[in-house]
C-alpha cells in the first residue's frame, strides 16, 4: 500500500493519566501491523512527527476539565473524520468527575500552594457532551485487545466486535467460579460492560465497574444484594463513583444510596 | 456414546483404591479424563491426572444466590453435587474458533480443518447430567443440520455416572424425573459407599465398551447386602432434595400466564447477566462473530455461547425485539418449562439447580413457577394452548 493513501491516525490527549494511549503502545504484537495500516499523524506519546490535519481517524483520550479543552475538543472534532474516544475518561468523564460531587476550589485549595493559578471547570464532562462521538470504547484502561479490534473494523469497514452485554458473560466463557455466588465477594460484573475477559473475578476478587454500565444494568437490584452480604450506604456510593462515576447509570444508583 | 439401552450388567463391587486402575484402564485407552476437581473455591470440570485431583473429602452446600465449599467427614471421592460448570463446556466448548481465511492473490483461501476433536472420558456424570446430555444430544445430533463439533466428541466420549447419594440444597431432579438414579445413557455407574471401616463402590455397565473396561479391574459379585446398601442411599437421597417444583400442566400454565404480574416482580431482580443460562446444561444457545485483522488479509469466524437475557440475542433489523428484562427472563422460562417441549418434545430442565445456586441474586425457578401457578385465574380447561 503506498503510504500516501493510508488513512491517517491521530491520538489527543485531554485530562487523563495516558493510561490509554499507553494500550496502544503496549500493543506490541500488532504495532507494526497498526504502524504498517495507517499512518501516525500526530501520537505526542509516540512521536514527535506531527503532520497537518485532517485526519482520518482520531482516538481521544480524556475528559474535558478546562475551558481551554472545551475548545480544543472542537477543532479536533472539526480535523477528523472519524473520532473514537478511548476509556472511561472520555466516555464518562473519568475518576475526575468526583469533582461533580464536590465543590472543586475545596480540591485545589487543599492539593495546590498556590490555588489561585488553578484554571479548571466545575465539572468533568466526557468528550461526547461536547461534540459528536463515533464510537466509544470502556475501559480504565482499555484493553488492548478491543483497541486493535476497534482499529482492524475501522480498516476493513466493518463494525467493532465490543458487545455491551455483562462482565458476567466473559467470567462464565473462561469458566470462572463466580466470587459472588461461591465466596461472598461483592462484584459489579452484573451491572458492568463486558470488554476486559473478565480480569478480576479470574484472579479472585470482585470486578469493580472499570468498564462503566452495561446495556440494561439493573444497578437497584444488585445495590440490594450488596446490601444483603453487609456493604453499607457509604461503600456502595463509594463502588457507584469511581473511574464511572459520571455514567448516567452509576451516578444515579451512587446518588440513591446517599439519599437514603 | 448413549447406545440404546443395553441389559444392565450384574452389579460388582471394587474397593476405593480400584478406582485408580479405572483412570489408568481408561488413559491407556487414549481418553483425557475430565471430572471434578477444586477450582476458585468450588468443585469445577477440568482435566484430571489421577484420584488425586479429585475432591476426596470435599462437599458443596447450595441454596440460591450461595455455594460453599465444605470439609466432610469422611474420604468421599464424589461426595459433593453439581458444581458452576456443566459437562457442555467439553462437548460443545464455551468458545470455538470455527475457520479462518487469508486473502491470496485476491482469492479468499480457507485454512485446513482444526485439529481431531478430542476424546474425553467424563468422570461423575450425575443422573440429571445424563438426561441433560441426551437433551443436547437431540438438540446437535438430530434433525436435519447437525453439529460436526459436538458430534465427533460425543461419539467419542467415555460416560462414568456416578449415582447420587447426597442431594443439594437447590436440586429438585426428583420432580422432573431425571434422578438421582442413572438409569441409562452411561457406559459405567457407580455408587460410592461409605460404610463404617469399608470404602467401596458399587458399579454396573451399561455398553459394552463400559462391560470391556469394568473386566478390567479387580472385583467381585456384589453382594445383596451392598446392592441394598447403595439403593438405600440413593432412595435416602430422593427424599432430601433441596427443591421442588410441579410440573403437573406447567406447559399450559406458562402458555397461558404470558401476562401475569410476576414477570414484572422478578425483573425487578434480575441482573440479565446471563449466568443462569451459561450454567445450565441444557442451554444450547451460540452466536458467531467475524472478525479481520489489521492487514485485512486474514479473517476468522468464532462462534461462543450465547444467553437470551442479552440484548444483541434478539436482534433483529432495527432493533432489539426484548429489551425489557421481562421479556428476557420470560423467554428463558418459558422455553425451558415449555416451549423446549414444542421444539424437542421434551423439558429444558433437569432439575440440577445450577440456576438457581449460580444466580448472583438467587432467583429460582421453582419459586417463579409456584408464584406463577399461585396467580394463575384462567379457566384451565378452555385456554389449554396445547391442544390446537
Ligand atoms: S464473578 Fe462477577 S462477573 Fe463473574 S459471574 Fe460472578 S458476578 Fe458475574
Ligand atoms: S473485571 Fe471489572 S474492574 Fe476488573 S478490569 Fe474488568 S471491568 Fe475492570
Ligand atoms: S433450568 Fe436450571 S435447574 Fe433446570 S437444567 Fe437448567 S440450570 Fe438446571
Ligand atoms: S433459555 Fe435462552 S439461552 Fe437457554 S436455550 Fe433457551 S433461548 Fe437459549
Ligand atoms: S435470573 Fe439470575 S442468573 Fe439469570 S439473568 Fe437474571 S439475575 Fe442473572
Amino acid at each position: 500500500m503506498p503510504t500516501n493513501t493510508k488513512p491517517k491516525l491521530a491520538v489527543w490527549k485531554f485530562a487523563s493519566c495516558d493510561g490509554c494511549q499507553l494500550s496502544l503502545l503496549d500493543c506490541e504484537d500488532e504495532l507494526l501491523a497498526v504502524a504498517g495500516a495507517v499512518e501516525i499523524a500526530n501520537f505526542p506519546e509516540a512521536t514527535r512527527a506531527l503532520t497537518k490535519g485532517p485526519y482520518d481517524l482520531s482516538l481521544v483520550e480524556g475528559s474535558i476539565t478546562t475551558s481551554h479543552d472545551a475548545e480544543r475538543i472542537q477543532k479536533v472534532r472539526k480535523m477528523s473524520k472519524y473520532l473514537i474516544t478511548i476509556g472511561a475518561c472520555a466516555t464518562a468523564g473519568g475518576i475526575q468527575a468526583l469533582r461533580n460531587f464536590a465543590n472543586v476550589t475545596d480540591y485545589t485549595n487543599y492539593v495546590y500552594a498556590s490555588p489561585q493559578y488553578i484554571e479548571t471547570l466545575h465539572k468533568s464532562t466526557p468528550i461526547g457532551y461536547h461534540v459528536h462521538v463515533d464510537f466509544e470504547l470502556r475501559g480504565c484502561p482499555i484493553n488492548k485487545m478491543q483497541l486493535v479490534e476497534v482499529l482492524s473494523a475501522f480498516l476493513n469497514g466493518r463494525k467493532p466486535n465490543t458487545p455491551a452485554y455483562g462482565v458476567c458473560v466473559e467470567c462464565k466463557l473462561k469458566g470462572t467460579s463466580c466470587v459472588m455466588v461461591a465466596q461472598g465477594t461483592p462484584c459489579m460484573g452484573p451491572v458492568t460492560h463486558a470488554g476486559c475477559g473478565a480480569i478480576c473475578p479470574t484472579f479472585d476478587r470482585g470486578c469493580y465497574g472499570c468498564f462503566g454500565p452495561k446495556e440494561t444494568a439493573n444497578t437497584i437490584s444488585l445495590s440490594e444484594q450488596f446490601h444483603k452480604s453487609g456493604v453499607t450506604d457509604e461503600q456502595l456510593i463509594r463502588a457507584y463513583r469511581s473511574f464511572n462515576a459520571g455514567s448516567d447509570t452509576f451516578r444515579k444508583e451512587g446518588d440513591a444510596h446517599e439519599r437514603q | 456414546m448413549l447406545e440404546p439401552v443395553v441389559e444392565i450388567e450384574q452389579q460388582v463391587t471394587f474397593k476405593q483404591e480400584q478406582l485408580q486402575t479405572l483412570f489408568t484402564v481408561l488413559q491407556k485407552r487414549d481418553y483425557q479424563l475430565v471430572g471434578p476437581t477444586i477450582r476458585d473455591g468450588a468443585i469445577a470440570y477440568d482435566e484430571l491426572n489421577s484420584t488425586a485431583d479429585l475432591p476426596v473429602g470435599w462437599t458443596d452446600e447450595q441454596d440460591a444466590g450461595r455455594y460453599r465449599l465444605a470439609s466432610r467427614k469422611d474420604a468421599a471421592y464424589f461426595g459433593y453435587v453439581v458444581g458452576p460448570h456443566s459437562w457442555k463446556k467439553f462437548l460443545y466448548p464455551p468458545v470455538l474458533s470455527l475457520w479462518k481465511a487469508n486473502l491470496q492473490k485476491g482469492e479468499v483461501v480457507v485454512a485446513p480443518e482444526a485439529a481431531e476433536a478430542p476424546k474425553y472420558a467424563l468422570i461423575g456424570v450425575r443422573s440429571c447430567e445424563l438426561h441433560a446430555i441426551a437433551i443436547q444430544d437431540k438438540i446437535f445430533l438430530q434433525g436435519e443440520y447437525t453439529d460436526p463439533v459436538y458430534k465427533a466428541r460425543r461419539e467419542k466420549a467415555f460416560i462414568v455416572a456416578v449415582n447420587c447419594v447426597t442431594t443439594g440444597g437447590t436440586c429438585f431432579c426428583v420432580s422432573m424425573k431425571t434422578g438421582p438414579k442413572a438409569t441409562c445413557g452411561f457406559d459405567l455407574a457407580l455408587t460410592e459407599v461409605i460404610d463404617g471401616q469399608r470404602h467401596y463402590f458399587v458399579a454396573e455397565s451399561g455398553s459394552v465398551l463400559g462391560a470391556e473396561v469394568l473386566a478390567e479391574i479387580t472385583k467381585q459379585q456384589a453382594t445383596a447386602e451392598e446392592q441394598q446398601d447403595a439403593k438405600d442411599l440413593m432412595e435416602k437421597a430422593a427424599k432430601k432434595m433441596g427443591r421442588q417444583l410441579d410440573t403437573t400442566g406447567i406447559y399450559e400454565l406458562l402458555y397461558r400466564n404470558v401476562e401475569c404480574a410476576r414477570w414484572e416482580n422478578v425483573a425487578g431482580r434480575c441482573l440479565t447477566c446471563t449466568n443462569c443460562t451459561m450454567v445450565c446444561p441444557t442451554c444450547f444457545c451460540m452466536t458467531v462473530v467475524d472478525t479481520t485483522d489489521l492487514t485485512g488479509q486474514n479473517a476468522e469466524r468464532t462462534r461462543h455461547w450465547d444467553s437470551c437475557f442479552t440484548l444483541d440475542f434478539s436482534y433483529i433489523h432495527g432493533g432489539s425485539i426484548r429489551n425489557s428484562p421481562k421479556s428476557r427472563y420470560r423467554q428463558w422460562m418459558t422455553h425451558k418449562l415449555a416451549a423446549w417441549q414444542d421444539q424437542f418434545g421434551t423439558s429444558g430442565c433437569v432439575g440440577c439447580g445450577r440456576c438457581i445456586t449460580w444466580c448472583p441474586v438467587g432467583i429460582d425457578i421453582t419459586e417463579e413457577a409456584r408464584a406463577i401457578r399461585a396467580g394463575d385465574k384462567s379457566d384451565k380447561a378452555t385456554m389449554a394452548i396445547k391442544e390446537h
